[in-house]
């Protein structure tokens, strides 16, 4: 039996971590198209802090955002470990791609659903719509991020561009 | 042979969208007695028909039968060719087209427009033929009802079918075998079959590709006509072909008292025996030979080019049959004769397809972008390696040079493979210009107005995505010469000028961009008129002075329009704003020239394509931003005594008789300001929007071809900017969206946005706090 027959049978998803201000925080590794280190930017005038720039990824251009400063964590020097995870978010109408920035990767689990449980409303501002579930693994908390969620609210709603009326 | 047919509806669509355009062009043109005109029309509405009846699209069939057996009357010229049909006819060209629109996105159609011109189209139909058997004057047309008359009686009894089927030598190649039309034929009843083997040359003249053969049939079966032809469906452009109620010609045989009305029958039992193995070839006696070939004959003359649709319905005249009957040869000759116009009329229906046809191929336009990305790629590798080059010029190594030499070469290469790429995406830009004939003829008899459209440079090709996104302003622009520019004949009678005004649209190249130029020669713009209006809507002061140039420029700015009345067409005042707001997100510019009584000429210029441009790299605080070339007016050292502080805000610098803005990217784009000196700085004056304004920058750096890559795809939008490209580093740079910024820095609206926006920065999203 394969791993992937292995995982559906048994109902479960597979995640990958990564660190963030000391916290690990989980993606459905089916969104994620690949992990670099970082690489400078080229800046986008008047978007928000938290929007670092775009990249060129194999002739793709893709945003790229600072989770730190996303969550309103204390931003912080980009070191060896600092990379970026280019996911995919799935938006109204296409696919798109983009990138992360994070401290750094963690692991890989799988989890079972009957492990994943409802986010708490977290306090203080932030949005909990950010979060889609919990799960406990080795007794540490990691956080599940609705990448859809987050990727499309406020600055990264497309405006439609006008058309001839 | 089961295929699955839905793979081939978008090829009919298309196909069909195209013969409607055929159609549509075809009527607006129709003179009375335009044989070849009304003959591509009728072959448009054939396969269209032919097309919907194989994909099963039985409301298109039954409309377009309507419109071609109209079309065929017309044709065989028993129907006179008057206005009212023609506008019924065009007016079901738009029905077809919709009831096509609905097969291809999957729903029904139930436009009540749709039945009520089908109504419209039976009734034209029903009472020409009323009056055809109400008049008796004329014997022939007398003989013709009866003979109707009879057809119909046949048509609902017939006991079977006598098809005369003389394909085209070429049939073989086109992959369609005659013997499986014939197992088909023998599906629908019993079938007999007799074979002519007269064309057939000697042995060593013979190639075994072609067909020489052709077939008598005689199908005993009560099944329909259209049962019959569909089995020819697909063979029917490539054969003649002709299917005569079997009962009907022998009664018309009889009556006609032809002496050879036995060789119907004589063949038929002579032919019995081999019923079931049609490619036995018998030796014909010549002289029924002569009565086949002829009758063939005279039956393909009749039905033009075998396809009418309704069974030919007039029997063998006597007159005819006796110069059949007298010699072989003479009929052969004339069956060459028809055979070689076929052909003709083969080409001839292949030139109106593609007027330039040098052998086409359709391919989706998805896999044309993926190729052209991919060579977008290709010309950015190139120049990352072409740097990597010149940084070894240096190294003073033999080799080098050798590598040098390469991507010299390299570099050529791959600007001829994407100048040759990017020729794919390039279309005539007659698709556009064609939609334009129909609509001035439905907007100027609204208005009541005579107008003459003319075209010219329709196969200047440019861009498939600019030309999609030019045909609505084109529309507006056509719209408004109609409405406001030209006269009413009263109002061209009194001002001296021939009663119907004329419209000309012009397209052709100039330096990387397409020129479109309409002019009209109507009344020209009012200059007084816009002045008054400029002032009373604040758009101008009354002691600004203006040239008449800027006046007429005036009709671009938003919410101006000075029609008195306003109606459905034109006057909201939507239309020169939004026009010039298009073509500019193009990267185009539009202009007006008008001479008072004289008419108006507007140009509308455009870039080839846009996937790629040509820019000017530019840094300023450290980060590089490309501007298009076409919007740089000039590069120029700025000393302090040409610049003026206003209000001690704002900057202007004086560009020869004119005072320009000056832009510091730096305030628009939030980046921090470093020096608020620009003495000895570098100024680039652009233009864009319609206004110029200096941009301060640090450093000019080169000047290359750029590949412009959406922001919007991954990201979104973004304000000043109409896209980004990757330069040979590998870094991406944002290219400048001039008229954008013009607008960001100098509309006082969206500078507060910008200063709010600054402020907040970072707090946008307040629900991100902590």
């Amino acid at each position: 039996m394969t791993e992937t027959q292995e995982t559906l049978l048994l109902d479960t998803r597979q995640f990958l971590t990564f660190i963030l201000a000391e916290e690990e925080y989980g993606l459905d590794i089916l969104r994620v198209q690949e992990i670099r280190g970082w690489m400078p930017v080229t800046r986008i005038p008047n978007s928000p802090d938290y929007m670092k720039g775009v990249l060129n990824l194999r002739g793709e251009i893709i945003p790229i955002i600072d989770l730190r400063i996303r969550f309103g964590f204390e931003s912080r020097d980009y070191g060896p470990t600092t990379v970026v995870v280019v996911v995919w978010v799935n938006s109204a109408e296409s696919e798109r791609c983009m990138g992360i920035v994070v401290d750094a990767v963690a692991d890989t689990y799988s989890i079972s659903h009957d492990e994943i449980q409802p986010a708490p409303s977290i306090s203080d501002g932030i949005d909990p719509k950010f979060f889609e579930a919990l799960a406990t693994m080795n007794k540490k908390m990691v956080v599940l991020l609705d990448l859809d969620y987050l990727m499309n609210s406020d600055e990264f709603n497309r405006i439609e561009p006008s058309r001839l009326q | 042979m089961s295929i699955d047919l839905s793979q081939f509806i978008p090829t009919f669509l298309e196909e069909s969208f195209e013969g409607l355009e055929v159609m549509e062009a075809g009527l607006l043109n129709l003179e009375e007695d335009d044989a070849e005109t009304i003959n591509a029309i009728f072959r448009a509405a054939h396969s269209i028909k032919g097309g919907a009846g194989t994909f099963g699209f039985s409301h298109i069939t039954d409309f377009t039968h309507v419109v071609e057996t109209l079309m065929d009357e017309l044709r065989a010229g028993h129907r006179p060719f008057s206005d009212s049909l023609k506008s019924v006819l065009l007016s079901s060209v738009d029905c077809i087209r919709l009831l096509l629109e609905a097969a291809r996105d999957g729903i029904s159609c139930d436009d009540p427009q749709i039945k009520h011109i089908h109504q419209q189209l039976e009734t034209e139909l029903s009472s020409h033929n009323d009056e055809k058997i109400a008049d008796v004057d004329s014997g022939l047309e007398v003989a013709e009802a009866a003979e109707e008359a009879a057809s119909q009686v046949t048509l609902m009894n017939a006991q079977g079918w006598v098809i005369d089927f003389v394909p085209a030598s070429h049939l073989l190649m086109t992959g369609n075998e005659p013997v499986l039309l014939m197992a088909a034929l023998a599906d629908l009843g019993k079938l007999e079959i007799d074979v002519f083997t007269d064309q057939v040359p000697r042995l060593d003249e013979l190639n075994p590709e072609q067909l020489f053969l052709y077939w008598k049939m005689f199908l005993y079966s009560d099944c329909s006509e259209r049962a019959v032809r569909e089995v020819f469906e697909w063979v029917e452009e490539d054969c003649s072909l002709s299917i005569v109620p079997i009962q009907k010609l022998t009664d018309e045989v009889f009556e006609e008292g032809m002496p050879k009305s036995d060789v119907y029958y004589g063949s038929t039992l002579e032919y019995k025996a081999n019923e079931d193995t049609a490619l036995n070839i018998e030796r014909a006696e010549p002289d029924e030979l002569a009565s086949h070939s002829g009758e063939q004959l005279v039956s393909d003359t009749q039905v033009v080019q075998h396809s009418n649709p309704v069974s030919p319905k007039k029997a063998l005249p006597p007159e005819m049959a006796a110069l059949a009957q007298a010699n072989v040869a003479s009929s052969l000759e004339l069956a060459n004769l028809k055979e070689s116009s076929d052909s003709a009329a083969a080409t001839g229906q292949h030139g109106r397809k593609s007027p330039v046809d040098l052998g086409s191929i359709r391919v989706g336009i998805d896999k044309i972008d993926g190729l052209i990305n991919r060579v977008g790629e290709l010309v950015i590798t190139q120049s990352m390696l072409g740097q990597v080059g010149s940084e070894m010029a240096d190294w003073n190594h033999p080799e080098v040079d050798r590598l040098n030499d390469g991507l010299v070469q390299l570099e050529r290469n791959t600007r001829d493979l994407q100048e040759e790429v990017m020729r794919i995406r390039m279309l005539p830009i007659s698709f556009v210009f064609n939609r334009f004939p129909r609509m001035v003829h439905d907007i100027s008899s609204k208005l009541g107005k005579l107008v003459e459209l003319k075209l010219s440079g329709e196969q200047t090709e440019l861009d498939k995505t600019v030309m999609e996104k030019i045909g609505d302003p084109l529309l507006h622009l056509i719209r408004n010469a109609l409405d406001h520019g030209l006269e009413t004949p009263q109002e061209r009678i009194a001002a001296g000028k021939s009663e119907s005004g004329t419209v000309y649209l012009n397209a052709y190249h100039q330096g990387g961009f397409i020129i479109i130029q309409l002019e009209d020669d109507g009344r020209g713009l009012a200059t007084d008129k816009i002045r008054e209006k400029a002032l009373s809507s604040d758009l101008i002061s009354a002691d600004q002075l203006l040239t008449d140039t800027d006046i007429h420029d005036l009709i671009f700015m938003p919410g101006f329009s000075t029609a008195v009345e306003v109606n459905d067409l034109s006057g909201r005042g939507v239309g020169m704003d939004v026009v010039r707001r298009n073509i500019e997100s193009l990267g185009g510019h539009v202009a007006v020239i008008s001479e008072a009584g004289q008419g108006s000429t507007f140009t509308v210029s455009l870039p080839l394509t846009l996937a790629i441009l040509d820019g000017q790299l530019i840094q300023t605080h450290q980060e590089v931003y490309i501007i298009p070339l076409v919007s740089i007016v000039e590069s120029i050292w700025v000393s302090t005594e040409s610049l003026n502080v206003v209000a001690g805000q704002g900057c202007l610098f004086r560009f020869r008789d004119e005072y320009i803005p000056v832009i510091q990217l730096c305030s628009v784009f939030g980046l921090s300001n470093t020096a608020n000196n620009f003495t000895n700085s570098l100024m680039v004056i652009v233009e864009g929007g319609g206004k110029r304004a200096g941009l301060v920058v640090d450093e000019l750096q080169g000047q290359q071809q750029v590949v412009i890559k959406s922001l919007e795809k991954n990201y979104k939008r973004v304000e000043g900017f109409s896209g980004a490209t990757i330069l040979g580093t590998g870094q991406v740079a944002l290219i400048l969206d001039v008229a954008g910024i013009i607008k960001m820095a100098l509309d006082p609206l969206t500078k507060r946005f910008l200063h709010t926006a600054n402020k907040d920065d970072g707090c946008l999203s307040p629900k991100a706090d902590i």
